[in-house]
C-alpha cells in the first residue's frame, strides 16, 4: 500500500510539472509583444519582423512551439537568451549555484536551530523563555523580510561595521572571505524562515502532547524530555517536514528581496531582470526551475509524511 | 480482612478552579484502604468523581484539578507531597495505570513491546531483557495470539480487545504494587468484555496485585471487584464488601445504580407502537444490497463488508441492529444515508427508490432520512453556538430564518427536553448526555421519516443512557419517526426496539420482531450475544465461561468470509464439510421471524434445550458451592 502511494504521490508530482509547464507557455506567450518585437525594437518593419518569426519558428501554432520547447528544455537545451544572445544554461548555471548555496547554507543552520527551538520551547511552555520564543518568532513572522534586512544592515554594517552591506563575490576568495560576504544575507534568511519552522515544530508537539497517550506516558512515570522526543516527536513530524520543504522552496525561489537589497548575484534576481528585459525564454526556464523546486521539495516531505506514519509503513 | 494494609486514602480533596477563579470541591473528603491482593471498584456515574480519586492513587490530576486536602498513603508514604522525581518513580513503579481506551493511549508510533516494557525499564525494575521476557510470560497469561511475536507489532497491527490485553501487560510488566483500572471494559463489545475481563480476573488473582477498578457498571464490578465503594458528586455514599453491596445495599443511590443496570435482554420488553403513527407499510428499505469499501470492481466491492442485505423499517418503527465491532452496522447505517452508494441492490423511501449516492438524492429525501452519529463530540462543531447548530438544518431544508427559526430552535430543544436557553451556549459547556440531545436535535430539525442512531448510547454511562432511550421513545410517540437504532448492546435494543436485525460480519444472521429474536430459537451467534450480557450476580462470568458457545466463540474475532456462513469458526454447533462451504438457507418461522442457518428448527430447538439443561445443572452447582473460580 505504501509503494502505492509513494508512486501515486511520484505521478502527482510529475502532472503538476506538466501542467505547470503549460500554463507558464501561455502565460508568457499572452504577454503583449514577442521576442522578434522586442529583438528588433525600433526598426522593426513588417518585413524583417515575418522574416526574424519564420527563423526563430515563432510563425508555427502554439501547440508545437510548446512540444519544442519542452523538448528542448528536457534535454537541457533551455534556449538561447532573446536579449543578450548568450545561451540560457549559461546564464542560469552560476546563478543556480549562488542560490543553491545560500539555500544550503540557511538550511543547515536554520533546520537544526528551528526544531532544537520548537522542541525546547515545547518542553517549557508556559515559561517566560518559551514566551520569549512563541512571541519572537511571531513578531519575526509578521515582520517582511526587507525590514529585518534593512535593521540588520543599520546594525551590523552601518553601526558596528563588523560585517559589509553587500554580498559582493568575485569568484576566487577564500573560505572565511566568501563566508564574511554570505553573513549579512544569510543571518537574514536564516531569521526570517526558522520564525515558521519553530512555531510549527512547537504547534505540532504540543498538539500532540494533549493526546491520551502522552498523557499514558506521564502516568507510566516517562520524563518530560523523553515524552517529547520518545513520544511525541514522531507523531508531530509529518507537519514539521511540510514546513520544513516549503521554506527550503522560498530559499530557492522566493528570496529575490533579499537577494536585491544585498545585491546577491542569484537564481531569483535573474528571473526579476529577465522580466525587465523581456526576455521570455530566461522567465520561462527560471520559472520551470522554481516550480520544480517546489514540486520535488513537497514531494519528498509527503513521501518523508508517508513513511513517518508507522500506519501506512506496516499494513495490517 | 487481615491482609496487608497498601494504599490508604485519607479524606482526599481534589477541587478545579473555575473561570471567575472560584474554588469548585469535585472530591469531597473521601477515605477508603486498600489490602494486597485486593480489588478495590470505585464506582458512579459520569461526574462522580471516580476517575479524580484513581488518578490521585498516583498522585496526579488532570489539568485544571488540583488537590485541595488529604492524604494518598503508599505504605504509610504520603505520595501527594513527594517530591516530583519521586512521583515519577511512583508511576509506573508502584503504581500503575490502565486507561479507558487503550485504542487511543497506546502511542501509534512506538512498537507495542517497547510501550509495554517502557516504565519496567526506565524505573529501573527490571532490565531491558528481564522486561521483555516478562512481556511475553504476559502475553501468554492473557491469552494473547501470536504471543511471542505480538510485541513487535505497532498498535494499529492488533484488535481493540487484544489492545485493551496488551494494556493490561504494560500495566503489570513492572510488577507493581497497585494497578488502576479506569473503566477499562467499557467501550468494548459484550463479548470482547467477558474475554477481557476473564483475563483480567485470572492475572489479579495470580499475580497476588491490589488493584482499583473504575466503573459505572454494577454487573461488572460484581465479577472483579472484593470491595465496592459507592460514589456520588465526589463523596462516598456507601462502602462495603462485594457481596454486602451487590446483594444488601442499604443507600438509596446504590439501589438506584442498581436499577440502571441493564435488564438481562429477554423477550416482551419493547413497546409496540399503537398509535396513531403506526402503519404497516414500509418507510425504508433496503434490498438485495451488497456494500464495502475500496471502490467497485465488476459489480462487487474490492473490500466486501455487507453481502446480500434485505432490511425493512416499517412507519414509526425501530429497528434495532446488532452485533459485534467489525460486523457492518455502522456501514448499512451509511449506505441507508447515501454516504456510500452500495454497489449492488436498492435503498426505497416511501416506495421510491433513493439513489445511492446522496449527492444525487433531492433535497426532500435528504431531509426525510437523518443521521445521528455516534461521538457528539466530534460530530457537533465545537465553534459554534447550539442555536446555530439547530438552526442550520431548519434554514437548509425548511428556509426558515430570523424570529420563526429562533421559535423553533426553543420549540426543538424543548422535544429534546433541554431549556431554549440552550441556543446560545457552546457545545463544550454542556455535559455529555446533553450534548447528545443536541447531536439528535440537529437530526430532529429536518423533520425527518428515518432517524439512523450510530451507538448513540454507547459512549454514555446507563443512567444517562437510559434517558436518552426514554426520551427517543417519548420522540417516536410524539413525531411517528422511524428509527434504525444500532448498537453493540443488547439489553438497550432489547428495551427500546420494535424488530431486530442480527448482523454478523456483514450478513443478516437472524431478524424479527424482538420478542421472537429474543426467544428461542436462536441463531447460535444471538445466542452467545445472549449469554456474554453480564449478571447482576456474583460468579457470573465464571458460570458463564463453562458455556459451551463461549468455549468455541468467545476467543474468535469476525471474519468476513466469502463463502459459507461466517459464523462457522465460532459456531458449537458447525456442521463440517456444509456450514463452511454452502451459504445457510433462510428458515422463515412466525411472524416475520428469519434465522439464516443450516441447522433445522428442530435441530436448534434441540440445541437450546440441552443449553438449558447444562445451564440449570450449573446453577445448581453454584447454590451448592457459591465460591465457583476460573478452572
Amino acid at each position: 500500500m505504501m509503494t502505492r502511494m509513494v508512486m501515486q504521490r511520484i505521478g502527482i508530482g510529475f502532472a503538476t510539472l506538466i501542467v505547470v509547464s503549460i500554463i507558464v507557455f501561455i502565460a508568457t506567450s499572452i504577454l503583449p509583444g514577442d521576442v522578434a518585437q522586442i529583438v528588433l525594437g525600433q526598426s522593426a518593419t513588417p518585413e524583417t519582423l515575418a522574416a526574424l518569426r519564420a527563423q526563430l519558428g515563432l510563425d508555427q501554432p502554439g501547440y508545437v512551439r510548446y512540444f519544442s520547447w519542452l523538448g528542448n528544455m528536457m534535454t537541457g537545451d533551455l534556449g538561447i537568451s532573446k536579449a543578450g544572445g548568450a545561451t540560457i544554461s549559461s546564464l542560469i548555471g552560476g546563478r543556480l549555484g549562488n542560490t543553491l548555496m545560500m539555500a544550503g547554507w540557511v538550511a543547515v543552520i536554520s533546520i537544526p536551530i528551528s526544531i532544537a527551538l520548537g522542541l525546547w520551547a515545547a518542553m517549557h511552555p508556559g515559561t517566560w523563555l518559551d514566551r520569549i520564543v512563541t512571541f519572537g518568532t511571531l513578531s519575526l513572522i509578521s515582520v517582511p523580510e526587507f525590514f529585518i534586512a534593512t535593521v540588520a544592515v543599520l546594525i551590523l554594517a552601518v553601526e558596528l561595521r563588523w560585517l559589509p552591506s553587500t554580498a559582493y563575490m568575485t569568484g576566487d576568495e577564500s573560505f572565511l572571505q566568501l563566508m564574511k560576504a554570505l553573513a549579512m544575507p544569510l543571518i537574514t534568511l536564516v531569521i526570517v524562515v526558522s520564525a515558521q519552522m519553530i512555531r510549527m515544530t512547537r504547534a505540532g508537539i504540543l498538539n500532540v502532547m494533549s493526546s491520551p497517550y502522552i498523557e499514558m506516558a506521564i502516568l507510566k512515570g516517562v520524563p518530560r524530555g523523553r515524552i517529547i522526543l520518545r513520544h511525541a516527536f514522531f507523531n508531530a513530524i509529518g507537519p514539521i517536514i511540510n514546513v520544513i520543504a516549503l521554506n527550503l522552496a522560498y530559499l530557492v525561489s522566493g528570496v529575490v528581496i533579499v537577494e536585491t537589497i544585498f545585491a546577491y548575484p542569484g537564481l531569483a534576481k535573474l528571473m526579476i531582470d529577465g522580466v525587465q528585459t523581456r526576455d521570455l525564454p530566461l522567465v520561462q526556464a527560471c520559472a520551470m526551475i522554481f516550480c520544480a523546486t517546489y514540486v520535488v521539495l513537497i514531494l519528498i516531505a509527503d513521501v518523508g509524511s508517508i513513511l513517518s506514519n508507522p500506519r501506512l509503513r506496516n499494513p495490517k | 480482612m487481615n491482609r496487608e494494609k497498601l494504599f490508604e486514602v485519607k479524606d482526599l480533596r481534589i477541587s478545579a478552579t473555575n473561570d471567575d477563579g472560584e474554588e469548585v470541591p469535585i472530591v469531597k473528603g473521601v477515605s477508603f484502604d486498600i489490602h494486597k491482593g485486593e480489588v478495590v471498584a470505585l464506582i458512579g456515574e459520569s461526574g462522580s468523581g471516580k476517575t479524580t480519586i484513581s488518578l490521585a492513587t498516583l498522585a496526579y490530576t488532570k489539568p485544571g484539578l488540583h488537590f485541595a486536602g488529604g492524604e494518598c498513603q503508599l505504605f504509610g508514604k504520603d505520595v501527594l507531597t513527594m517530591p516530583p522525581l519521586a512521583q515519577r518513580e511512583l508511576r509506573g513503579g508502584n503504581v500503575a495505570y490502565l486507561a479507558q481506551s487503550a485504542a487511543a493511549t497506546f502511542n501509534p508510533a512506538i512498537t507495542i513491546n517497547e510501550q509495554v516494557t517502557e516504565a519496567a525499564v526506565l524505573h529501573g525494575r527490571l532490565t531491558q531483557q528481564e522486561a521483555n521476557e516478562r512481556a511475553i510470560e504476559l502475553y501468554h497469561a492473557l491469552e494473547l495470539p501470536d504471543a511471542d511475536r505480538i510485541g513487535h507489532r505497532y498498535p494499529h497491527q492488533v484488535s481493540g480487545g487484544q489492545l485493551q490485553r496488551l494494556m493490561a501487560a504494560m500495566a503489570l510488566c513492572g510488577k507493581p504494587d497497585l494497578m488502576v483500572l479506569d473503566e477499562p471494559t467499557t467501550a468494548l463489545d459484550v463479548t470482547t468484555q467477558i474475554e477481557v475481563l476473564k483475563a483480567f480476573k485470572k492475572v489479579i488473582h495470580e499475580e497476588n496485585s491490589a488493584a482499583v477498578y473504575v466503573t459505572h457498571d454494577l454487573a461488572v464490578v460484581a465479577q472483579v471487584a472484593d470491595h465496592i465503594v459507592v460514589l456520588y458528586s465526589g463523596e462516598i455514599m456507601e462502602q462495603g464488601s462485594a457481596d454486602q453491596i451487590i446483594n444488601h445495599p442499604s443507600h438509596a443511590y446504590t439501589k438506584r445504580l442498581m436499577e440502571a443496570v441493564r435488564p438481562k435482554p429477554e423477550a416482551g420488553q419493547g413497546v409496540e407502537l399503537t398509535h396513531e403513527h403506526h402503519r404497516d407499510i414500509d418507510n425504508i428499505e433496503v434490498k438485495d444490497m451488497t456494500a464495502g469499501y475500496g471502490g467497485i470492481v465488476d459489480g462487487e466491492p474490492v473490500i466486501p463488508i455487507l453481502k446480500d442485505i434485505n432490511v425493512s423499517v416499517k412507519n414509526g418503527h425501530v429497528v434495532g441492529v446488532i452485533g459485534e465491532s467489525g460486523c457492518g452496522k455502522s456501514t448499512l447505517a451509511r449506505v441507508m444515508a447515501g454516504m456510500l452508494p452500495p454497489a449492488r441492490g436498492d435503498i426505497i423511501l416511501d416506495g421510491k427508490k433513493l439513489e445511492g449516492d446522496l449527492h444525487d438524492r433531492k433535497l426532500e429525501e435528504l431531509q426525510k432520512v437523518q443521521f445521528v452519529f455516534q461521538m457528539a463530540d466530534t460530530a457537533l462543531n465545537p465553534k459554534q453556538l447550539i442555536g446555530n447548530i439547530i438552526g442550520r438544518p431548519l434554514e437548509f431544508y425548511h428556509g426558515l430564518k430570523g424570529k420563526e427559526k429562533h421559535a423553533k430552535v426553543a420549540e426543538i430543544l424543548e422535544m429534546v427536553e433541554l431549556p431554549a436557553a440552550f441556543a446560545s451556549r457552546y457545545p463544550m459547556e454542556l455535559s455529555g448526555g446533553q450534548k447528545q440531545r443536541i447531536n439528535m436535535a440537529r437530526s430532529l430539525a429536518a423533520n425527518p421519516e428515518v432517524m439512523l442512531c450510530d451507538e448513540v448510547t454507547s459512549a454514555l454511562d446507563s443512567i444517562v443512557g437510559a434517558n436518552v432511550i426514554k426520551l427517543l421513545t417519548a420522540l417516536r410517540d410524539k413525531t411517528g419517526v422511524s428509527f434504525v437504532f444500532i448498537s453493540h448492546d443488547l439489553s438497550t435494543v432489547a428495551s427500546f426496539a420494535d424488530e431486530i436485525v442480527v448482523l454478523y460480519a456483514g450478513r443478516v444472521v437472524e431478524q424479527g420482531p424482538t420478542d421472537e429474536v429474543l426467544e428461542p430459537p436462536f441463531h447460535p451467534y444471538t445466542r452467545l450475544l445472549i449469554s456474554s450480557v453480564p449478571e447482576l450476580r456474583i460468579g457470573w462470568l465464571e458460570d458463564t465461561m463453562k458455556k459451551r458457545e463461549m468455549a468455541v466463540g468467545i476467543a474468535r474475532g469476525v471474519e468476513i468470509t466469502a463463502r459459507g456462513c461466517p459464523f462457522y469458526n465460532r459456531c458449537p454447533l458447525a456442521i463440517e464439510g456444509t456450514c463452511e462451504l454452502k451459504t445457510p438457507p433462510t428458515l422463515e418461522l412466525e411472524r416475520g421471524h428469519q434465522i439464516s442457518c443450516h441447522l433445522t428448527l428442530e435441530q436448534l430447538q434441540e440445541a437450546e434445550a440441552e443449553a438449558q439443561k447444562i445451564l440449570l445443572g450449573y446453577e445448581k452447582l453454584g447454590q451448592e458451592d457459591p465460591q465457583v473460580h476460573v478452572p
